[in-house]
């Protein structure tokens, strides 16, 4: 048994194809900067184009900081990134919990992007700390995601 | 408690990997301490302390059945962890909404 994952979803103007592209490869654009495993501010977050592919960051002078990998790359329907960073945010290769986000055409052109948290029990590592730190890190995250989104 | 406080104490309660393992086999079915022991490298005493731990974090709840008493899962310690977990990702994806829809709105207009 497992806890039951978490799953939310949003519908987004662009076709699944676009959707996925954008989630997928512009993530360095929306994730704010300092907000990272890294010690310095990314230049870019990369989720390589395969399974076993890494998800890292990298900062201004190449240097790189891995996150996690990923576990399902299907374009342009399914992406499973497999994360790997602990309550501190650092990588733990030991710790492997699953997101999958999947991309559904609707009617009309556009596309319901869903995300499926699973293996919550893993959470349990050093859980307090990490609990604490994500719930404060994210709905901030988030917010500037939208604020960059909306000067562009 | 708050939702806050009681999704913390139901993580932390889970970082030991014998008490995870306790609740995992309370998930998979109901089962009173005995059951819960076999086959645990732990004695029965530790596996009553574990249990106690966990239904302070209200992962487990106890159900008396004659004399015996039956280990539950407690959906509230679920509950409050999925619910951080939920809000972080609301926020993630509303976050993505409007970046995709500001760059697609670029890719019309331009």
């Amino acid at each position: 048994m497992s806890i039951a994952p978490v799953k939310c979803s949003v519908e987004v103007k662009a076709p699944a194809a676009r959707a996925f592209d954008l989630f997928a490869k512009n993530m360095g654009a929306w994730w704010p900067r300092g907000k990272t495993p890294g010690g310095r501010p990314h230049a870019d977050l990369v989720v390589e184009p395969r399974p076993e592919g890494r998800w890292f960051e990298r900062d201004a002078e190449g240097r790189e900081t891995p996150w996690g990998k990923v576990i399902a790359w299907e374009p342009p329907r399914r992406l499973v990134l497999g994360w790997q960073l602990d309550h501190q945010f650092r990588y733990d290769a030991r710790l492997l919990m699953e997101v999958e986000i999947l991309f559904q055409s609707l009617d009309g052109g556009g596309t319901r992007v869903s995300l499926e948290h699973r293996n919550l029990e893993q959470l349990g590592t050093e859980a307090e700390g990490f609990a604490v730190k994500v719930r404060s890190g994210w709905p901030e995250r988030l917010q500037n995601f939208a604020d960059a989104a909306a000067r562009n | 408690m708050t939702y806050r406080s009681s999704a913390v104490a139901s993580l932390a309660a889970l970082a030991d990997p014998t008490r995870r393992e306790i609740f995992e086999r309370v998930a998979a079915k109901p089962r009173a301490v005995g059951e819960l022991a076999r086959g645990l490298p732990v004695s029965r005493p530790a596996v009553s302390q574990h249990l106690k731990v966990l239904k302070e974090a209200c992962l487990v709840r106890e159900v008396a059945e004659g004399t015996r008493r039956i280990y539950h899962i407690d959906p509230r310690g679920i509950g409050a962890m999925r619910e951080w977990l939920d809000r972080h990702w609301r926020g993630a994806l509303a976050a993505f909404q409007a970046f995709a829809d500001a760059e697609h709105d670029k890719e019309q207009n331009g």
